[in-house]
């Protein structure tokens, strides 16, 4: 014990950092800080720690180069030992901080922690924001497979669009014409030295001014926030009612940081590392690219954006919200810090979540998408086909071989682009699916030239038939006046 | 020499480093900046297309579309398989030809051809194109894109080397080319 004493002592005598650290682990906190809602920044430094040495692990091993990544992290997977392990760590350590990240900052805003004097510690977390989502998005491409190449591809088509310069844009992108080696290699550089200089740089900041500040007291109804009076105030609660952050508040960070690290580390055992999927080679076109899951919200927006809209609103949407975030505590930098008198705080929560919540549950199914083999791996129900005519038997061919059932369902079964047609016949008459089939139109392509009339009749036929028992198809009252009395259908 | 003196030429010392330094940033960031835009100035001095040839024309029966790959015209040895690029080939009439990029308008995912009902689908969000290459519907604003072909001995040639994106002047215009054609 004795020596370990001298030890400290001589360090210290060189070092004079014992009695800085001292006085910031037991600088007091307003009494109620020390609560579990209070724990979410340091979980999410205790998994950018966690990150940067599983990082460092991999690279290792893995080989930044277009030709050898895919095989590297195959070695990573099935060749090193344990590497499978580090590969899921690290993987799933990402996907626990973005969460961690974006849950630290509903609950600061939520505790209207960016009012004065706070704002820039606000600012800098945005900036925190974005390069953990840079992080995300450039690992993604690292786990070099078919998604990577084509989410490349789609970040490269919404640089283009940026006018004047996209096309410069793409080629600073890419690093050069296509998606290959040079691209990888600018996506490493930016995934292992440029945006980890930077988060190191933000956390920096962001943890010196929350010493610097203190930490957000518990905001109470009815106690505004004023330039004039609040840092005098912010004294009081932690000169006079305050607590030592260490052990009062810590022992609640400590435990729920060895949580989450649990946490990841149970998921990466049970679930395993991310892929890769298929090789990258561009000429495999048989994939469905799908980005990873915080931005599936994102992949699920762009099939539903308006195509005249769509280039607006990705160019100046993603503008208009990182300033929005940034600017919030300048414009709202006094008043209620509690969440139960900031209803339009606490809406916007949910709005925002809901959307996001909502889009990336889309994204999970898709239903945009033409189901590409259902034609050919979706039988037509065999209640459609008892006891039709050969024409309509006929017509349920032409449905299932023009690949009408990739964007059409029946029975639940199919493409979701176009409308279910279990009951199209109640909704349009035969003239009226004659012209949507030859014609197409809201959003359906035209396929006049692709069926021949005798194909057109058939396939009308077998859609006639598609109404209940019960209710009788739409018919054309007018025509059937003109027809003759015969074709009119008793009532 | 008083204090004051003293103090001042120091604060001009210190000015004097501080240009100095600033000059030499000024020269260093030059060959910086120049080496970050390589890809751009590459494009703009030499242009990264060239004719590249996809086989021989037997390949390509008339009326039908297939899947032809060309090894991308600059490429390095790390490249990997990334340097091997696929287009659509449809054979019009066995004198006219289309070759369309696989990459959607919309946002660059691989089209797949459909023969049965003759239309591009694409996987991402719902694209699709008719044969010949113009949109028929979902968020696509505009028709495939094409590369110029030329046929020299049998042989099918296409002028291609960089990926097509929607913002590209070339891409729009070969696009607006064919659809006249």
């Amino acid at each position: 014990m004795r020596m370990i004493q001298k030890l400290a002592n001589w360090l210290d005598l060189r070092l004079q950092l014992g009695a800085p650290i001292r006085e910031t682990l037991e600088h007091p906190v307003p009494r109620e800080t020390a609560s579990w809602f209070y724990v979410f920044g340091s979980a999410a430094l205790t998994c950018f720690m966690l990150q940067i040495v599983t990082g460092i692990l991999l690279a290792l091993i893995y080989v930044p180069s277009a030709g050898e990544a895919w095989s590297s992290l195959q070695t990573l997977n099935h060749g090193i030992s344990l590497g499978w392990f580090i590969r899921a760590l690290h993987g799933w350590g990402s996907n626990f901080m973005v969460a961690i990240v974006l849950i630290h900052m509903v609950q600061v805003f939520l505790f209207g922690a960016y009012k004065f004097p706070r704002e820039l510690t606000w600012m800098v977390g945005v900036l925190l924001l974005l390069v953990t989502l840079g992080m995300a998005f450039t690992g993604q491409v690292l786990r070099f497979d078919q998604d990577a190449y084509w989410g490349l591809g789609i970040g490269a088509s919404i640089a283009s669009r940026v006018p004047v310069v996209g096309p410069w844009a793409v080629n600073l992108m890419l690093g050069g014409p296509i998606i290959a080696g040079a691209t990888l290699s600018r996506f490493f550089a930016l995934h292992v030295f440029v945006i980890p200089g930077l988060l190191i740089a933000f956390v920096g900041v962001h943890l010196l001014m929350v010493l610097k500040l203190g930490i957000n007291e518990w905001p109470m109804p009815g106690r505004v926030v004023r330039r004039a009076t609040y840092l005098q105030e912010y004294h009081e609660l932690t000169h006079k009612q305050g607590e030592p952050f260490v052990p009062n508040a810590v022992w609640k960070d400590i435990l729920f940081s060895a949580f989450i690290l649990l946490s990841i580390a149970a998921c990466a055992v049970y679930f395993g590392p991310f892929g890769p999927g298929g090789q990258p080679d561009p000429t495999v076109i048989q994939t469905s690219p799908r980005p990873d899951f915080f931005f599936l919200w994102l992949y699920a927006l762009l099939s539903f954006l308006p195509p005249s809209a769509e280039t607006p609103i990705l160019l100046i949407g993603p503008a208009v919200g990182i300033i929005g975030l940034l600017v919030l505590p300048l414009v709202a930098g006094e008043g209620e810090k509690s969440w139960k008198r900031r209803p339009i705080a606490v809406l916007t929560i949910l709005l925002v979540a809901v959307t996001l919540g909502t889009l990336t549950h889309l994204a999970e199914h898709t239903p945009w998408s033409p189901v590409m083999n259902a034609w050919s791996g979706e039988p037509i129900p065999q209640e459609y086909l008892q006891g039709r005519t050969a024409l309509e038997r006929r017509g349920a061919l032409v449905f299932q071989v023009k690949q009408c059932h990739n964007c059409h369902s029946l029975d639940d079964k199919g493409g979701q682009r176009g409308p279910a047609l279990d009951r199209v016949a109640l909704r349009l008459t035969e003239d009226q699916l004659i012209r949507q089939v030859i014609q197409g139109g809201g959003n359906m392509p035209a396929y006049g030239k692709n069926l021949s009339p005798a194909e057109t009749t058939a396939l009308v036929a077998f859609l006639e038939t598609l109404h209940p028992t019960n209710q009788k198809p739409a018919r054309n009252a007018s025509q059937a006046v003109a027809l003759g009395a015969s074709e009119v259908s008793p009532r | 020499m008083s204090a004051e003196n003293n103090i001042s030429r120091r604060a001009a010392l210190v000015k004097l480093g501080l240009v100095l330094n600033g000059i030499v940033g000024a020269f260093l960031a030059v060959p910086i900046v120049r080496y970050l835009l390589s890809p751009v100035i590459r494009e703009k001095k030499l242009g990264y297309e060239s004719w590249l040839s996809l086989g021989g024309l037997e390949q390509f029966p008339a009326g039908q579309t297939r899947l032809a790959t060309y090894k991308n015209p600059v490429v390095n040895v790390w490249d990997g398989e990334t340097g091997d690029i696929a287009c659509w080939v449809r054979n019009v009439d066995d004198h006219t030809f289309q070759v369309f990029a696989v990459n959607c308008a919309h946002l660059g995912c691989p089209v797949r051809w459909f023969p049965q009902s003759n239309l591009f689908m694409c996987p991402c969000h719902g694209g699709a194109y008719y044969q010949d290459g113009s949109r028929a519907s979902g968020p696509p604003e505009r028709g495939l894109f094409q590369y110029h072909y030329k046929i020299e001995d049998g042989k099918l040639l296409i002028k291609a080397g960089e990926m097509p994106t929607p913002g590209q002047p070339v891409a729009k215009k070969a696009g607006e080319k064919m659809t006249c054609a």
